[in-house]
């Protein structure tokens, strides 16, 4: 008995994105194998004793050979567990130190909350814009969709950000321009409290997106089994629904995911811009710092987030293709 | 011998092109180019030249400090000063080189090791093929500023880790890209003819392959160099890339950043931190404007044949 | 067929085309007439950049993007489709007017079924309930000679194979009944063994619904089979018109003389037992998949030996062999004697000076951004060790024997002309002062009157210089034309070899017989003929 071809691709795929997983956590890991050699040292400060400083050392498991403290690490985070911070260490040896998880729990909540506002707002707007100017191709409206697009993707994500802070903030303040919530926040103020930061990524996302969006379809219009239902005089509705959009599919989530992912990193500026408490101010800091198992953690969850984005669209991808799903 | 009557080789005419020096060609394509272009090209001759001529530009030194901090936009200081003195036309103008200068020296060395590698692997294929690519999956499996952050608070914020390291993971980019166009250019007969005739590796590289993918690289590199300037520029912006007292626009943005609090009291004050934030954003804008009529250009010329 | 007393249904006056191209608007159809009248079938003939597919879509009022319909009246059963709205022309397209593209496999939609697809435009302009169409539909499969009629229908595009798929594009077009079918090239994709019973379904269906049909393609023998009356067409514009009969005995204008008497050259072929390659037993895959088993060529010096088969044939495959890009897995090439190795990079510059290459694709085979003086330049110096003013002189030389001259040192490839292309080809092949020419469907992509210039070159260079040429081709008609031997190959075995008296002289072997009684030939009625011998000949091959 042979297995459908549609499952075993999804399967080859999906084990395709744990390898990949795989390789990221081991570059992600061998970060710590390039510091240099005084870091202990750096972190506990110069008047740390031989004695804190070994003792550290046998912490963090630099006696043992590198592969092991991979997998104790990994085992770790595949148990939730991310080691401890670098900071609240002090030379005397006093460790104040918190769990990496529990720095990083609270934080990551408040950036998928961010990412999925800007989302729900973005996604259905872009796709609306890009396959409406892909059908009114090289009219007023795509000319200036096309023109205001380019010149947003071109610039900086603080700079939106601080125009909108200067219009609807500073100049006429209708939204704070710092961000600050908490777990006890109500959902309603919470929203407004994220507003700015939120019309920040959408605008960025929007732009991407659409441009994406209307090449894609292009593109797809292209096709000669198009034209063919354009001579079979079918209505252009008949031809987009029918014939253009079930194979739009695979090129639309694609665009979706790749600015999905894109939008988890575009978190990290504006984050830091509105002092939204995330993970990635989170992981700004902790690079100032150089609070290494922190970073690790924080990398570690982008990577992931991207990997898992990208799967996504390639397994829909891949249920949608009719040569799959109909195989010979 | 002769062919049927009327018939002859050197008057055969199809659909042939016009005959044009490569200096008529460019000549008709800018007189032909739309508007935004213009002003793309315009804006880019501007940035060099400030850049090239800082020194002569600006007013006073790239870190000098003058006895005022936070002083007014006026006739001394034309946007004013900064936290501690320093002006900020001169840093603009200083930042324009530095900021363009390293994004530029990053997107070459990307250019060098992505592209070197791509074709490399395009032309030898199999297990140097796979190796690399499967590389650059990886790599590429990691977000870019994510990376970047990472890498940084490993080898520390110095100018050169920020370049190797910036160039390095955009490398990837560009290794996919001209992958997938040198292995267009491959598969084409007149490359296997090479082979055939027995020309070595560097001959079909430089003579057979290069030319031919000239175009999307040149416009390539724009885009990248894009990218570059806007990843090195957050990254200044959150206080690891380009540090003190060098000018940066990034760096410029953050140091002014809380100016924008008093807009409703002193708006010119409001606006000094987005000056830096304008300056990239216009460079940015104007290299896509020439990027995206180039690659109109010869992505139309391809729709011809 | 007389034609005179019927009534007109399409009437084009005067038409005129622009297509944008280098920058500018030209004009692709410059004032060209066509009627047709109710039932009849025009044969629209000409040759690539003619614009017979330009003035079929015209007949549609339809323009594909980069063209425009500039000025006169189409007028289709009393309308003018140039004063019609978009919206009045979508109403008859697909329901009086349909198209089959030259594509079947692009221009059915991947995502739905064939079914869906063929029933769509007559159920959408209202002709008929989803119902009745799938069972007219089933009829009319069944009338397309597709396998298993009632079922295939709810197959997708990508599960039957190409022929069937430019049947069911046929059946797709008949749904609705229309009065006017436009069939763009439609079987040029297709293999000479496939292409018969395709022409065959698509000649009754036409006939059995009395439809009036415009055949656009640029091949004679096909023309003559399908077409009442042919229009030939040169440069956007008529060069003449006359029933089919007619223009087949008794063409007025010179164009369609030369245009005919292409299929004129024949060579005499003659053997020689001085053998200058020797394939023996070579069997060749890529991957896992076996393209070639125990083949065995031989070929005589100074003398051509051509190789003919269809796609998946392994003709090609063989020349890989040869020229070392495929080594083979079993086996030995022998050249002057001597076995060659079997890789690329072991051959000596000695052992690939004396085998050279020329490509079906001129325009693939050139670097488009190297001058004709670097391409034929490179081979001289890369070979004969010449350097500056002597490796123009001598490339000079190798203009003149193609018969161009200095003028084209200078030029791109985009700057020549298709056989002109193909001329430099086979000058940089020359400047190897190669034994062996490998020739690799070398005419297929050219017009007629260029292919015969080409072929000539060819054989009379071969006079001249003695050299031997392995000529790859699934034309028949090349093979009559240029061959001392033939090798005829299917699914990576050699049928049948010999010289070229001998194969195209009974007996055959049951492939070499289908295959050679599929070229369509330029007759009226060879069709009808062949059909009826043709079912014994697939059945003997089992």
């Amino acid at each position: 008995m042979t297995v459908h071809p549609v499952i075993r691709t999804v399967l080859q795929r999906l084990a395709l994105g744990v390898m990949t997983l795989f390789f990221v956590s081991i570059v992600i890991f061998s970060g710590v194998e390039m510091l240099p050699g005084d870091f202990t040292q750096a972190v506990l400060g110069q008047a740390a004793t031989e004695e804190t400083v070994a003792a550290f050392r046998r912490e963090l498991g630099l006696d043992q050979p590198a592969y092991i403290r991979y997998f104790d690490w990994i085992g770790g985070v595949v148990t939730g567990d991310f080691g401890t911070s670098f900071s609240g260490r002090a030379a005397s040896g006093i460790d104040r130190s918190r769990d990496v998880v529990d720095l990083i729990g609270p934080r990551l909540w408040n950036t998928l909350f961010l990412a999925s506002m800007t989302a729900i707002v973005a996604v259905p707007l872009a796709l609306f814009l890009g396959i409406t100017a892909a059908l009114y191709r090289n009219s007023v409206y795509d000319r200036v969709v096309n023109a205001t697009t380019l010149a947003t993707i071109s610039t900086p994500e603080f700079f939106v950000a601080y125009i909108l802070i200067l219009f609807l903030a500073a100049l006429n303040p209708i939204f704070p321009s710092l961000a600050n919530v908490s777990p006890d926040t109500e959902l309603s103020e919470r929203i407004y409290r994220s507003a700015l930061p939120a019309m920040t990524l959408a605008l960025v996302i929007i732009a991407h997106m659409m441009r994406m969006t209307r090449a894609a379809i292009i593109n797809l219009l292209a096709s000669p089994y198009i034209e063919m239902a354009r001579l079979k005089g079918l209505s252009s509705t008949r031809v987009i629904l029918f014939h253009a959009l079930p194979n739009a599919w695979a090129p639309i989530v694609n665009v979706i995911a790749f600015n999905l992912a894109y939008l988890v990193v575009g978190v990290v500026v504006v984050e830091v811009v509105f002092v939204y408490p995330g993970i990635g101010q989170l992981m700004v800091d902790a690079v100032t710092t150089r609070d290494i198992p922190v970073v690790q953690a924080c990398a570690l969850i982008f990577a992931a987030t991207y990997i898992v984005l990208n799967l996504l669209a390639d397994i829909i991808s891949i249920v949608t293709n009719p040569r799959l799903l109909h195989p010979r | 011998m002769s062919t049927s009557e009327g018939y002859s080789a050197k008057d055969e005419v199809g659909q042939v092109r016009t005959r044009r020096t490569w200096r008529q060609r460019a000549w008709i394509e800018l007189k032909k180019a739309p508007f935004t272009a213009w002003v793309g090209m315009v804006v880019i001759a501007i940035y060099l030249i400030v850049a090239l001529f800082a020194p002569l530009i600006a007013p006073y030194g790239e870190a000098e400090i003058t006895p005022i901090p936070y002083a007014p936009w006026g006739a001394e200081h034309v946007f004013g000063t900064d936290q501690i003195g320093r002006d900020i036309l001169s840093r603009l103008i200083f930042g324009a080189r530095n900021t363009i200068g390293i994004a530029l020296a990053t997107t070459f060395l990307a250019f060098l090791i992505g592209g070197g590698l791509a074709l490399v692997a395009a032309i030898s294929r199999g297990w140097v093929d796979q190796i690399l690519s499967r590389f650059v999956d990886v790599l590429m499996a990691i977000p870019s500023l994510i990376f970047a952050l990472m890498l940084l608070s490993i080898f520390g914020s110095n100018i050169t880790s920020l370049i190797i390291i910036i160039a390095v993971l955009d490398s990837t980019r560009v290794f996919r890209l001209t992958r997938a166009v040198a292995m267009n250019v491959v598969v084409m007969e007149y490359v296997e003819a090479a082979k055939l005739r027995g020309e070595g590796l560097g001959w079909v590289m430089r003579r057979e392959i290069l030319p031919n993918i000239m175009p999307p690289l040149v416009a390539e590199f724009g885009l990248r160099f894009c990218f570059v300037f806007l990843t090195i520029a957050a990254l200044s912006f959150l206080g690891v890339g380009i540090q003190p007292p060098t000018a940066d626009w990034g760096s410029m943005v953050r140091e002014n950043a809380s100016l924008i609090q008093f807009a409703q009291f002193d708006l010119k004050a409001g606006i000094t931190p987005l000056l830096p934030a304008a300056a990239i954003a216009i460079l940015t804008i104007a290299v896509n404007f020439v990027v995206d009529w180039f690659l109109m250009k010869t992505s139309g010329l391809r729709d011809e044949h | 067929m007389s034609t005179d007393s019927k009534e007109v249904l399409l009437k084009m006056r005067d038409m005129r085309i622009d297509g944008f191209s280098d920058e500018k608007w030209h004009e692709i159809i410059k004032g060209v007439d066509l009627t047709l009248h109710k039932g009849e079938v025009l044969g629209l003939i000409g040759e690539s950049g003619a614009g017979k597919s330009t003035l079929g879509l015209a007949a549609m009022g339809f323009a594909r993007p980069g063209c425009r319909l500039t000025s006169g009246e189409i007028w289709f059963d009393g309308v003018d489709l140039m004063k019609e709205s978009e919206a009045a022309k979508q109403k008859l397209r697909g329901a009086r007017i349909a198209y089959v593209a030259q594509s079947a496999a692009a221009a059915f939609n991947p995502a739905h079924t064939l079914m869906e697809q063929t029933i769509e435009a007559g159920v959408r302009h209202g002709l008929s309930s989803p119902d009745e169409a799938r069972e007219d539909a089933k009829k009319l499969f069944a009338a397309m000679d597709l396998p298993d009629p009632n079922n295939i229908g709810d197959r997708f595009p990508h599960q039957v194979s190409g022929g069937q798929l430019q049947r069911a594009m046929t059946a797709m077009a008949m749904a609705s009944r229309p009065d006017l079918i436009i069939f763009d090239e439609p079987t040029t994709a297709l293999d000479v063994t496939t292409q018969v019973n395709v022409l065959a379904a698509m000649r009754n269906a036409v006939e059995q619904f009395h439809t009036a049909a415009i055949y656009i393609t640029h091949d004679l023998a096909v023309v003559a089979q399908m077409a009442d009356r042919i229009k030939v067409l040169r440069y956007g514009v008529e060069v003449e018109e006359a029933d089919t009969q007619t223009m087949l005995t008794d063409p007025k204008e010179e164009y369609t003389k030369s245009l005919w008497s292409v299929r004129s050259i024949e060579k005499e072929a003659e053997s020689a037992d001085d053998k200058i390659l020797e394939i023996r037993n070579i069997t060749a895959a890529y991957g896992k998949v076996p393209v070639l088993k125990n083949v065995d060529i031989a070929v005589s010096r100074g003398k051509t030996v051509s190789i003919v088969g269809e796609s998946g044939s392994g003709k090609s495959t063989t020349a890989r062999v040869v020229t070392g890009l495929l080594p083979q897995l079993e086996g030995d090439v022998l050249f002057n004697g001597d076995p060659l190795p079997p890789k690329l990079k072991d051959r000596s510059r000695d052992q690939l000076q004396r085998i050279q290459m020329i490509y079906q694709m001129a325009d693939t085979a050139m670097n488009p951004r190297q001058t004709v003086r670097e391409i034929i330049g490179r081979p001289v110096e890369f070979y004969t060790g010449k350097r500056g003013k002597a490796v123009d002189q001598r490339v000079k030389e190798l203009l003149e024997m193609i018969e161009l001259d200095e003028s084209f040192m200078d030029r791109l490839p985009g700057e020549l002309s298709g056989g002109q292309k193909q001329r430099i080809c086979i000058a940089r092949a020359l400047a190897a002062e190669p034994e062996l020419i490998i020739c690799d469907e070398v005419t297929s992509a050219l017009d007629q009157i260029v292919q015969e210039g080409i072929l000539k070159l060819l054989m009379h260079l071969q006079e001249e210089l003695g050299v031997s040429y392995i000529f790859i081709t699934h034309d028949i008609a090349t093979v009559r034309a240029i061959s001392d031997e033939v090798v005829v190959m299917y699914q990576g075995e050699v049928v049948e070899q010999g010289g070229k008296q001998e194969i195209f002289s009974e007996p055959h072997p049951p492939y070499t017989e289908l295959l050679l009684a599929s070229v369509p030939e330029m007759e009226i009625g060879w069709l009808e003929k062949t059909l009826t011998t043709l079912g014994e000949k697939r059945a003997a091959m089992g």
